[in-house]
């Protein structure tokens, strides 16, 4: 009930738009989400999310040392996540082995120039609030950026929605029957880098991605189609996020963690129940 | 499915040789298929079968020679070939179901959105044709292991090719589904070139006009030189027994040392 009052509260902003965002980018969340866990490709979403700390270092380093006012962090986001989009996918395109040694290395390098480009930047910087997310950071503009965002990803996975779904299950096939396989998978990885973006400032670049693939993997236990692994999993996110936000408010916790402390315990409780009915049927 | 002059050739291959990272896989491998013939592919694992395929599959390219399917380069005619993976390498727990499965066979004729009417059509007859119709909305992971490799024959279908290759469609699957895979493909030979990678030269003989052993080299028997005795003397008593030492030579087959 307070959390409703405060979501009412003209006086807190930051509490509506934190919960509008999260509330739009779940729809975007449960279907790349849902293309990333059936690829199998949690591990290069994670290298993505990590490299966004880069482009957002560079983003307030041209912000503040540079007076580039129209480059912040959130351009910056942007730009790295494609570019470790692109990077890390022809990685793991061309490299047949080691391709988890060299994502590796670009997860932490990504990580590493953010922190270098925050250390130079004049004034004090708390990377905590990008790290692990900051309610407090989110403002009208970043709103609008996060509705832009959602269409394009959201409009460009389903309309090629049996492309993407062909890549994800049988890659080799898909390029037997004329799709550029290789095109779409960065588009796919493109896709996630812009998603991945959308909730940095709710929840932070180390657990965006488990907000990316929890839901959908929720969803993975219950879903008798990609389809509608999609829509089960963007609800899941909306109640993660919802529930989050209401429970770290009322007890004054960081939103970040709460949301996904609790995604993290529904994702435990749905596979724990998926085992029991397992092994109560064999 | 065009009707083609049972003259036409369906595969013609020239002095080809491929090596991977500086291995030769194969050598000097001459080889013409004739449209609406039916083959099978035996040899050891590692003698370059499936390397084969993919050549013709245009996934890989020669380091020498050329190699021509339906009189074009494997490339151009790849849309006009229904290949059939082996189901066992699929994620088993992806969520998708088996007609969109088999609609991915008709994936070259849309470019966004949803599949047109006559892909859905095209979709539930090839299932049809593999008495799979009741099983269209079933996940494709709750399936048997039969079942599957026919929702991927049938996907093929799907794609209305004039070739059909399948590689290793008798690994994993009984002895009963396996003779009602044969039965099928006996039926769809009357109007496709069908060529097919096995273990198993039991039942290849029965079926197949010709015999092609990869060992290296290349080399093409028609099946009635292989007769069930010498099929006896290659292979041992027990024609179902794999042997992964057999060679095969433009000499023909060494008869030495039978496992």
């Amino acid at each position: 009930m307070e959390f409703l009052n405060a979501l009412a509260d003209p006086a807190i902003p930051f509490l509506r738009y934190a919960f509008a965002a999260g509330i739009m980018a779940s729809l975007a969340f449960g279907i790349i989400g849902t293309y990333v866990v059936a690829r199998r490709i949690t591990y290069i979403a994670g290298a993505i999310a990590h490299c966004v700390l880069g482009g957002i270092g560079a983003g307030l380093y041209c912000e503040h040392k540079l007076g580039i006012t129209w480059f912040g962090p959130l351009s910056g986001a942007i730009v790295a996540a494609l570019l470790a989009a692109i990077i890390i996918g022809l990685v793991s395109i061309h490299a047949n082995q080691r391709e988890d040694t060299a994502i590796g290395a670009l997860w932490a390098i990504g990580m590493a120039i953010g922190l270098l480009f925050i250390a130079k930047t004049p004034g004090y910087i708390e990377p905590m609030s990008y790290l692990f997310g900051n309610i407090l950071l989110i403002s009208k503009f970043d709103l609008w950026m996060v509705l832009v965002l959602d269409t394009l990803v959201v409009g460009t996975a389903t309309l090629f929605y049996h492309k993407f779904l062909a890549v994800c299950f049988d890659e080799e096939y898909a390029r037997l029957r004329g799709v550029r396989t290789d095109l779409y998978y960065l588009l796919l990885l493109c896709l996630t880098a812009l998603t991945v973006v959308l909730l940095v400032r709710v929840v932070g670049i180390v657990m965006v991605i488990a907000l990316l693939t929890l839901p959908a993997a929720v969803a993975s236990n219950f879903a008798k189609g990609l389809w509608q692994m999609m829509v089960m999993a963007t609800l899941f996110c909306i109640s993660f996020i919802g529930s989050g936000l209401a429970i770290s408010y009322n007890n004054d916790l960081p939103s970040g963690p709460t949301i996904i402390v609790i995604a993290g315990l529904a994702y435990l409780t749905a596979t724990a129940l998926q085992q029991f009915r397992k092994s109560r049927r064999n | 499915m065009t009707a083609t002059s049972t003259q036409e050739t369906a595969i013609r291959i020239r002095d080809l040789d491929f090596a991977y990272n500086g291995t030769p896989i194969l050598e000097g491998v001459n080889l013409e298929i004739m449209a609406r013939d039916s083959l099978c592919i035996v040899g050891p694992n590692g003698g370059g079968k499936t390397t084969l395929l993919k050549l013709i599959l245009g996934l890989l390219k020669p380091n020498r020679g050329e190699i021509e399917v339906l009189g074009q380069t494997p490339e151009k005619s790849r849309l006009r070939i229904g290949y059939v993976p082996q189901y066992a390498r699929y994620d088993p727990q992806f969520p998708v179901t088996v007609l969109n499965v088999v609609l991915m066979g008709r994936l070259d004729r849309i470019f966004c959105g949803a599949y047109a009417k006559p892909d859905h059509e095209a979709a539930m007859a090839a299932l049809a044709e593999m008495d799979l119709a009741d099983l269209a909305g079933r996940l494709f992971a709750e399936i048997s292991g039969g079942q599957r490799q026919r929702v991927l024959i049938a996907r093929a279908l799907a794609a209305e090719g004039e070739l059909l290759i399948l590689d290793e469609p008798t690994a994993n699957i009984d002895a009963a589904s396996e003779e009602h895979l044969f039965e099928v493909l006996g039926k769809l030979n009357e109007r496709l070139t069908v060529m097919l990678v096995t273990h198993d030269v039991g039942f290849a003989s029965k079926f197949f006009k010709s015999i092609v052993c990869v060992n290296r080299q290349v080399v093409l028997h028609p099946t009635s030189e292989l007769t069930g005795e010498l099929i006896r003397n290659m292979y041992g008593g027990d024609i179902r027994m794999i042997r992964h030492d057999h060679r095969c030579s433009p000499e023909g087959h060494c008869t030495h040392g039978i496992s």
